[in-house]
């Protein structure tokens, strides 16, 4: 069925999620992408992909979000020397993706105005490309020296400071480079890819089965949004749909995802402005809730429980009625703990213009999710392309303006209350029936798209089957990826001893965007 | 303030007594001496080190300084440089990218100086194996003292995995 609204004729996929597949030539892709972003389009994702044991060449993908749905477009690169005009002028987020994408599958995107390597440090030499179906995933090649050009400022008494990958606290690995003048930060440079471990070479070599688990892995802390993508992906190419009950236990875990990372952010706001009581609070809310978790569900963080086909557990009246009752005793909490904040000049102090992203510069480098809501672009796909259980529920947006840090704590007590009215509607309505559909693998070439509001933002997950049941090519995309370059912006102008604070407002992934 | 006194006063103590060392997640011989075990088992620095992991694990080093759990009334803390440390607490498979930065942390901790690996990934990859990309388990890395599984291991798991590796008893 061929969308109307979209710059070019696409084929909807079927599933849950609005998703137009579109083959696009590569001499045409500049054009379709300048028609989509004159449409109010923004991109999600970019990757690229190994054709040749189909009997192509290579390919790359983007894929756009547009008020239609999700325009996935499929441009066909030659085998020998594989290029494409590159869209990063277009669309900002897309230089790390297409520099990425050139270090995995070894496509080129010509234009970029960055032909630095991304995920490739030390670990394989240029060159040679592990998402080529020709590499062997077990191959080690010795490491080689990660020489990387940083941008360099120069003046009277600029200096530098390099931070990590080992970072001073319980954090993941990256590398920063700040230029300062005094405590001043002139620049910020980001150094990712610490944490590749080839999750997506190793999805090549599991069925769609096993590939749930690993899906459940790409970030841990947004487990469920992930796992969800991957299971409605999965489903999209079987053409198959989750029984109700399962999509409505999915929404539940879903918002408790939320609820436990809000809190656990919140705490730590309140951490980095030296309010160690607001750690020591929302942790043992977020511990309440996660005890809970784990006797509903089997899991505190809720791991391995949405799968291909619905849900792994279901969930028992008692346990449905102990949820409600916890969510009753935390949100007055949270209110009061909120009220706290609020009116604590310190912390007020520090929260207010400190890392500062305008709407106009959130939605010219577009960011995303919960940091971009924070920076007024209202968007969420719970509440712009709602899939069941969302459809019914009439979620609210949570925004504001700023762009600031406290922004970003406001956006997260906002939602956290959302979600507590979310899983509320859905406890006390839960549909009965079964909570799982057995799916008949597959045919080859089957596309299936994933696309859910994690807490942290949009989770995609762009499936490309194999025969057997098996996965040709599966890209996992976190909103990190769109939110890291924006981190570099926000800290201009603040004080080093801020970036903490800055950094945790966003709380970006490493794993998601490394992986 | 007042609301803030409150709420404090109101909370109390929730922290709940520390679990037992369980020899079982010992992988190698105490490598150290009583003497020194007993000054580490009374303030003892410890420098986390993500050497590739999902970031579930640290959701739940994290955990272990809440309320509940409370790690450093122990007299365990966590600290911002490996030079200041005793331990390092290392999670996740050891991706290929953080193979240098992981042996360059440890050897920048003092002597004598213990390993603790933490999940199913640092115990044995998880479900990232090995690859072009990753060494798997920790101990193809460095030395490990005591290996914590999970996925991922609970608070009160990764603090038996700490206390572990400070009980003197050799296996």
């Amino acid at each position: 069925m061929p969308a109307t609204g979209l710059p070019i004729a696409a084929d909807r996929l079927p599933g849950a999620a609005p998703a137009f597949l579109a083959a696009v030539e590569p001499a045409r892709l500049r054009e379709a992408c300048e028609q989509a972003r004159a449409r109010g389009a923004r991109l999600v994702a970019l990757w690229g992909s190994d054709e040749t044991v189909r009997g192509a060449g290579f390919a790359l993908h983007v894929a756009l979000a547009s008020s239609e749905g999700l325009l996935w477009l499929a441009v066909p690169l030659a085998r020998e020397h594989p290029r494409y005009p590159g869209i990063a002028d277009l669309f900002p987020a897309a230089n790390r993706k297409q520099r990425a994408a050139y270090d995995l599958v070894g496509i080129h995107a010509d234009e970029n105005p960055d032909h630095r390597k991304w995920l490739r440090h030390g670990a394989w030499p240029g060159g040679t490309f592990p998402l080529r179906k020709d590499f062997d995933p077990a191959r080690r090649f010795p490491l080689a020296e990660d020489r990387y050009p940083f941008v360099r400022v120069e003046g009277e008494g600029v200096h530098e400071i390099p931070v990590g990958p080992v970072h001073a606290g319980t954090i993941e690995p990256g590398h920063f480079r700040f230029s300062i003048v005094g405590e001043k930060i002139l620049r910020l440079e980001e150094r990712l890819g610490y944490k590749h471990k080839g999750i997506e070479k190793r999805f090549e070599s599991m069925t769609l089965d096993e590939g749930a688990r690993l899906a459940g892995r790409v970030s841990g802390d947004s487990t469920v949004a992930f796992a969800w993508a991957y299971a409605m992906a999965v489903e999209s190419a079987c053409d198959a749909a989750p029984p109700p009950r399962a999509a409505a236990l999915r929404g539940c875990l879903l918002e408790l995802e939320r609820i436990a990372n809000h809190l656990g952010d919140l705490g730590y706001l309140g951490n980095d402005v030296a309010l160690a009581f607001g750690f020591f609070q929302f942790w043992r809310l977020k511990e309440d809730l996660l005890r809970v978790n784990a006797r509903a569900f089997g899991h505190r963080y809720l791991m391995d429980t949405v799968v291909p086909g619905g849900v792994a557990r279901d969930l028992s009246t008692g346990a449905a009625a102990e949820i409600l009752t916890a969510l009753d005793r935390i949100e007055p909490e949270v209110r009061r703990l909120r009220a706290i904040y609020d009116e604590h000049a310190g912390v007020q102090d520090r929260f207010m213009t400190t890392g500062e992203v305008t709407p106009a510069l959130a939605a010219k480098l577009g960011l995303t999710g919960l940091a971009g809501r924070a920076s007024g672009l209202r968007r969420d796909l719970r509440v712009d392309h709602p899939v069941a259980p969302y459809d019914t529920l009439g979620v609210r947006l949570a925004a504001a303006d700023a762009g600031d840090v406290a922004a970003r704590a406001a956006v997260r007590f906002e939602e956290l209350f959302e979600s507590a009215r979310l899983l509320r509607l859905l406890l006390r309505g839960l549909p009965d029936g079964p909570t799982r559909v057995p799916l008949a693998p597959p045919a080859a070439g089957r596309r299936g798209i994933g696309w859910v509001e994690g807490w942290r933002g949009e989770v995609l997950i762009a499936l490309d089957t194999a025969a057997e049941g098996r996965i040709h090519r599966l890209h996992p995309h976190d909103p990190s990826w769109q939110n890291w370059p924006l981190l570099e912006r926000a800290v201009l102008g603040n004080i080093v001893p801020d970036f903490p604070l800055i950094n945790k407002s966003f709380n970006l992934s490493y794993a998601g965007q490394d992986l | 303030m007042y609301q803030l006194l409150k709420q404090i006063a109101k909370v109390g103590v929730v922290t709940e007594p520390a679990p037992a060392p369980d020899e079982a997640l010992r992988a190698i011989a105490q490598r150290l001496d009583e003497v020194v075990l007993k000054h580490f088992g009374r303030a003892l620095a410890i420098r986390h080190v993500d050497a590739g992991s999902c970031n579930g694990c640290e959701l739940e080093i994290h955990a272990t300084n809440s309320p509940y759990y409370n790690l450093e009334r122990l007299g365990i803390k966590f600290v911002a440089s490996p030079r200041h440390a005793d331990m390092l607490l290392v999670t996740g498979p050891v991706s290929r990218n953080m193979e240098t930065a992981l042996k360059r942390t440890y050897d920048a901790t003092p002597d004598p100086k213990l390993v603790v690996a933490i999940g199913d990934c640092g115990c044995d990859g998880g479900v990232f194996g090995e690859s072009y990309a990753s060494c798997g388990r920790v101990s193809n890395v460095i030395p490990v003292d005591v290996a914590v599984p999970g996925c991922p291991p609970t608070p009160v798991a990764i603090m038996q995995g700490i206390l572990t590796a400070l009980t003197a008893r050799r296996a």
